[in-house]
């Protein structure tokens, strides 16, 4: 056991760089499998909605820890070890896909029917219709519960430190098998996920505040 | 790929029991953590709506300090903070505080949705006919808002259900930890985690289904009557 010192906490900060990047993939992962998720809930096939809604389902349905621990085994099925760091952004893409994909869908279809339909009579075909005409408004619609979402997902990181990925809390918890001083440690690590978070949480309530006006007009 | 699955390990009687006792325990965790949330919301969305200001001011710092921060930290904070400055609770206790103490956060927000959606003109009415504050909140809003509430709160039956996998960490008794428990004997985490999956989805789907029937028993009568 040694005393805690001021680069202790330094290393502690700089943890954070981890947490944040492991956010900005799996958001950008997430939004992949997201927007092919939605296209397919909010699609004319019934085949495609069944797929979706299933796979909205089961990640909705079950513990993100159980689907990271699932990533990280099943990659030695296909014979990989596929180790923390990518395990933890494949599972937090997959699970952030679930459920970027149920919001976007409500944004799509947030996106009054005719527009759609005055596309589709206009000549353009499924992806102008999409691309170009509903999810441009669709995005105005997504964008306050996306960013609420986002709070989710950098919590979310948290749980790679399971899977032995050193983001912000395994560094906590490497330094407090070192110092032994868990109330200051873990309430260092908790100011900094809020610091990060609660910005985010704040500009959610704005926008969806600011959205609801532009509506009522 | 050339992988062997043998499930067959897992669901022999001496694993396969102890992943059912796990999800028996999980449910009575979560079960147990809903209710004392619940309980605590309803008091805390009480004080958030019309308690004193200083109330207001720790009701919303508290539920905004829980919602902004991991609940794993959470827990490392009860389970490891807290004995340095003399509670000590072991691995199920923390479990159970830490859960209650991240539930109820969430649940005065849904409460406190489900108070505010009641028109002020009920409580008005409620005190024109002659009762009491608290009455008139038992008697009159509480009822209506609980329809509100309903469909939000089956939700966060089946997150905090599903969050209190992560209890597991610090080796609280639950499902989570008894797969952990199953794969380091059988050597078959795979399979044991898939195992574990189907059951958590099971059981989600169970109580999605068991809120949706509730909804439509609970408030048949209020439909009616309109």
């Amino acid at each position: 056991m040694r005393t805690l010192t001021l680069s202790d906490i330094e290393f502690l900060v700089f943890a954070v760089r981890w947490t944040l990047l492991l956010s900005a993939l799996a958001f950008l992962g997430g939004g992949v499998v997201g927007i092919v998720i939605a296209l397919m809930r909010t699609s004319q096939s019934i085949i495609l909605r069944v797929l979706a809604t299933s796979y909205i389902r089961l990640f909705q349905g079950t513990p993100l820890l159980l689907q990271l621990f699932l990533v990280f085994f099943g990659g030695d099925l296909i014979g990989l070890s596929l180790g923390p760091w990518i395990s933890a952004m494949l599972g937090l893409s997959l699970n952030a896909g679930a459920f970027l994909g149920e919001i976007w869908r409500g944004a799509i279809q947030g996106v009054s029917k005719g527009q759609r339909e005055a596309a589709r009579s206009l000549g353009l075909h499924y992806g102008p219709t999409m691309f170009k005409v509903v999810l441009p408004q669709a995005l105005r619609l997504a964008v306050a519960p996306t960013v609420g979402f986002l709070v989710n997902l950098v919590k979310s990181t948290s749980l790679a430190s399971i899977l032995g990925f050193v983001e912000l809390i395994r560094a906590g918890q490497l330094l407090n098998n070192a110092t032994f001083r868990p109330f200051l440690i873990f309430s260092t690590v908790a100011l900094i996920y809020f610091v990060i978070c609660w910005p985010l949480t704040m500009a959610s309530r704005r926008l969806e505040v600011r959205l609801a006006q532009a509506y009522r007009r | 790929m050339n992988y062997i699955f043998q499930f067959g390990e897992i669901l022999k009687p001496v694993n396969f029991d102890e992943l059912l006792w796990g999800m028996l325990n999980t449910l009575r965790l979560s079960a147990l953590s809903m209710v004392l949330s619940l309980a605590f919301a309803i008091v805390g969305a009480m004080l958030r709506t019309s308690g004193p200001k200083w109330a207001k001011a720790i009701i919303a710092a508290y539920v905004e300090i829980i919602r902004n921060t991991p609940f794993l930290v959470q827990v490392f904070m009860i389970f490891f903070g807290l004995p340095t400055i003399g509670f000590r609770l072991d691995a199920n206790g923390a479990a159970l505080v830490a859960m209650v103490l991240n539930g109820s956060a969430y649940t005065i927000e849904i409460v406190r949705a489900g108070i505010e959606s009641i028109s002020a003109g009920q409580m008005d009415a409620a005190k024109a006919i002659g009762l009491r504050p608290l009455q008139s909140f038992r008697l009159v809003v509480l009822p209506q808002a609980l329809k509100v509430m309903l469909a939000p709160l089956g939700s966060q039956f089946i997150l905090l259900m599903l969050n209190s996998s992560i209890v597991s960490v610090v080796s609280a008794d639950e499902l989570m930890a008894a797969a952990q428990d199953v794969q380091s004997r059988t050597f078959r985490p795979f399979e044991t985690y898939i195992i574990v999956f189907v059951i958590y989805f099971i059981v989600s789907m169970l109580f999605q289904a068991a809120f949706a029937l509730i909804d439509r028993w609970a408030f048949a009568r209020t439909e009616e009557q309109r």
